[in-house]
């Protein structure tokens, strides 16, 4: 598979009068062409910051690069000036936020919203951009869009100002489209129908999806590949089943345990105890080790590096290394690695 | 049948009356809840599930209809004093722990408020007292009583909600949206508070939320809310395996699942209004199929609801 996006080493801070908070401390992924790759993670795993690093949309004066690069098409994008990074962003690479009320200009009607980027990146008339832009509204499903367009954004629903800066972020046919939390202020039943119409695109434009989500759910409803990430780096990647039928991190296995599925019984719930590390002052080893049941002496000491466990599999946990004790994650977990053919649980049968 | 704590009774909550943007952000509904009960509130935001929870605890007057509290009105005319006794037999935990708590006090005091207004202290030391054992019981401890409310994460800040919602001894709690704003790791944490105050203290909850599952979690019993109005009433396990009303079915099959597997061969419906086309004539309200089990209907409709519910 052709890698469209490369992220190797990437370390970044943010200078604060409190000192240097290191947001990203390490990150490798890549992306490959016409893939979803979920990244999860609570607030301030730095998920959001790795995205708005690759569209260079974090303060200069107080975000620095520290490492590493963020390579497409041959280019490393943390070196880029802002006139060739503008080029980029909205035409190559373009991004959907989570609020739709605030990522919409209030006093332009959305007509010249849609047309903008057409107008900024492509050599096409006014009258022209009018027509892709109607056609654009007409494929994310906006009914009468010839007389939306005069419109403003209050005069649309939430959900329907979503599908609007959707369609905006893909009216160059971007290579890779970041969506951050693009669905966390919608309704569910809002939810599903934008989460379909994204995959249905995708489909249509074989476009590469980063989609930044803390809802488990969701990232099982769209993702091909999911990195988890805690304390700024990302502690485990796989393919979709890889994370949710044979999770290896006890991060991951405290997070899928955490959330209630629909089958639960009246057991307690189980809660990862205390809070996120702080980054102003990472702690020596493994971040999640001070909240982690399963942290090894090592942990507190050293951090781990990623153990392979498939082609497309690894994650950053002792547990891993061939010398460490064999532990028993938890009961949630052990039921869903029963499902996974390769798992040391698992009972037969299709996944 | 356990006793009632609530009776709802023909709540409306309409917004510019006569106006030509008149609101009917709740719309007629009745029901019941049961002492030591956990009802949850489902609905898409706008339902009116929010506005419920404000018009029973009397934040907002209502338009219409009664609230009895163990069978005294909450709404009409009333003194002070009458209306002292509701708040401290009804307390509210609200959605976002920022803006909830006042910047400017102290935990000390934000928590000791309702005991200072309903003089429940009788000195300095005792009122102090209450507030530490207040903190511990939310698992916080003494020290955060110095500090303001930024300095804590909004996990802790929920908890500070929940402290001082339990520092007048209510028996009644409306938690709207308590947790939508936290973190995943960090929600489990308060819902499994909530409930261990429930079990220790005999607590009645009335939890609003839109995350389904942690609802079905969490309740004993849901309503599910459409426009203003209770479309369906079943207890937990009952509504998820069997729901009846269109929409309740639709918002379920809505819910993404941890479960990829699961979500590669969800089959979601959709719910148009139209397809009950109702006319004036219809009688449509809440009808009991099972039994606790309510769907909004039209004596038409019942039939068919009737011999559904019974195949699954």
């Amino acid at each position: 598979m052709e890698k469209i996006l490369q992220v190797k080493d990437l370390e970044l801070s943010f200078n604060t009068q409190g000192g240097e908070v290191k947001a990203i401390r390490g990150v490798n992924f890549d992306l490959y062409k016409g893939e979803t790759l979920a990244i999860v993670g609570e607030s301030g795993s730095g998920k959001s910051v790795t995205t708005k690093s690759i569209m260079r949309l974090l303060p200069e004066s107080s975000a620095e690069f520290k490492s590493g690069e963020i390579l497409f098409g041959g280019r490393d994008l943390t070196k880029l000036s802002d006139k060739e990074m503008q080029k980029i962003r909205g035409k190559e690479i373009s991004m959907i936020f989570q609020d739709p009320m605030t990522s919409l200009n209030p006093t332009m009607p959305i007509g010249r919203q849609l047309t903008e980027p057409l107008l900024k990146h492509q050599k096409i008339s006014t009258s022209e951009a009018k027509k892709v832009a109607i056609d654009l509204l007409r494929l994310v499903g906006m009914p009468k869009p010839e007389l939306r367009m005069k419109q403003y954004p209050h005069q649309f629903s939430g959900g329907q100002r979503q599908r609007i800066v959707i369609a905006i972020s893909l009216a160059c046919n971007p290579k890779i489209l970041i969506a951050d939390e693009p669905t966390t202020a919608l309704d569910v039943t809002i939810q599903a129908q934008i989460l379909e119409l994204m995959k249905d695109l995708q489909k249509k434009i074989d476009t590469s999806i980063i989609f930044i989500t803390h809802d488990l759910g969701v990232v099982a409803n769209v993702a091909d590949r999911v990195a988890v990430m805690y304390g700024g780096k990302i502690v485990e990647i796989g393919t979709v089943d890889e994370i949710f039928y044979n999770p290896q991190h006890p991060y991951t296995w405290g997070l899928l345990s955490s959330m209630p599925s629909l089958d639960t019984e009246d057991a307690k719930l189980y809660a990862i105890p205390g809070t996120p590390p702080d980054l102003l002052d990472p702690p020596k080893g493994d971040a999640f080790a001070l909240r982690s049941e399963y942290a090894l002496k090592i942990d507190m000491e050293q951090n781990p590096p990623f153990f392979k466990i498939s082609d497309t599999h690894s994650a950053a946990t002792w547990l891993l290394h061939p010398d460490a004790p064999q532990v028993e994650p938890p009961l949630t977990v052990i039921e869903r690695m029963k499902k996974f053919p390769g798992s040391r649980y698992y009972e037969g049968g299709a996944v | 049948m356990a006793e009632k704590l609530l009776e709802i009774k023909n709540l409306k909550q309409y917004f510019n009356i006569g106006k030509a943007n008149e609101v009917r952000a709740v719309d007629d509904i009745s029901f019941d809840i049961y002492k030591g009960e956990t009802l949850g509130l489902v609905g898409e935001s706008g339902c009116g599930k929010s506005t419920t929870g404000r018009s029973i605890i009397r934040l907002y007057d209502a338009t219409d209809g009664d609230v009895f509290y163990e069978g005294e009105n909450v709404h009409g005319k009333k003194s002070k004093q009458e209306l002292k006794k509701f708040n401290r037999k009804m307390q509210m935990i609200f959605q976002d722990p920022y803006a909830s708590l006042n910047q400017r006090m102290k935990v000390m005091d934000i928590i000791a408020e309702g005991i200072d207004i309903h003089g429940l202290a009788k000195n300095p030391a005792e009122r102090k007292k209450m507030v530490y054992d207040l903190l511990e019981t939310v698992g916080l401890n003494k020290e955060h009583a110095n500090r303001y409310p930024h300095e804590f994460s909004g996990g802790q800040r929920q908890r500070l909600g929940i402290a001082r919602a339990l520092a007048v001894d209510p028996d009644f709690i409306i938690a709207d949206e308590p947790i939508s704003a936290l973190d995943v790791s960090i929600q489990a944490q308060v819902v499994n508070l909530l409930k261990e105050l429930q079990e220790e203290k005999g607590l009645t909850f009335l939890f609003i939320a839109h995350d389904l599952s942690m609802v079905k979690y969490i309740s004993d019993r849901i309503g599910v809310m459409y426009f203003g109005k209770l479309v369906e009433l079943a207890p937990a396990e009952e509504l998820y395996n069997n729901p009846l009303h269109p929409y309740t079915q639709s918002l379920l099959s809505a819910i993404p699942l941890p479960d990829p597997n699961y979500e590669r061969n969800r089959v979601r419906k959709s719910y148009d209004p139209a397809v009950h086309n109702y006319t004036k004539a219809d009688d449509v309200r809440m009808r009991e199929i099972s039994p606790g089990h309510f769907v909004q209907c039209s004596e038409r409709e019942l039939e068919s609801i009737k011999a559904a519910s019974a195949t699954n």
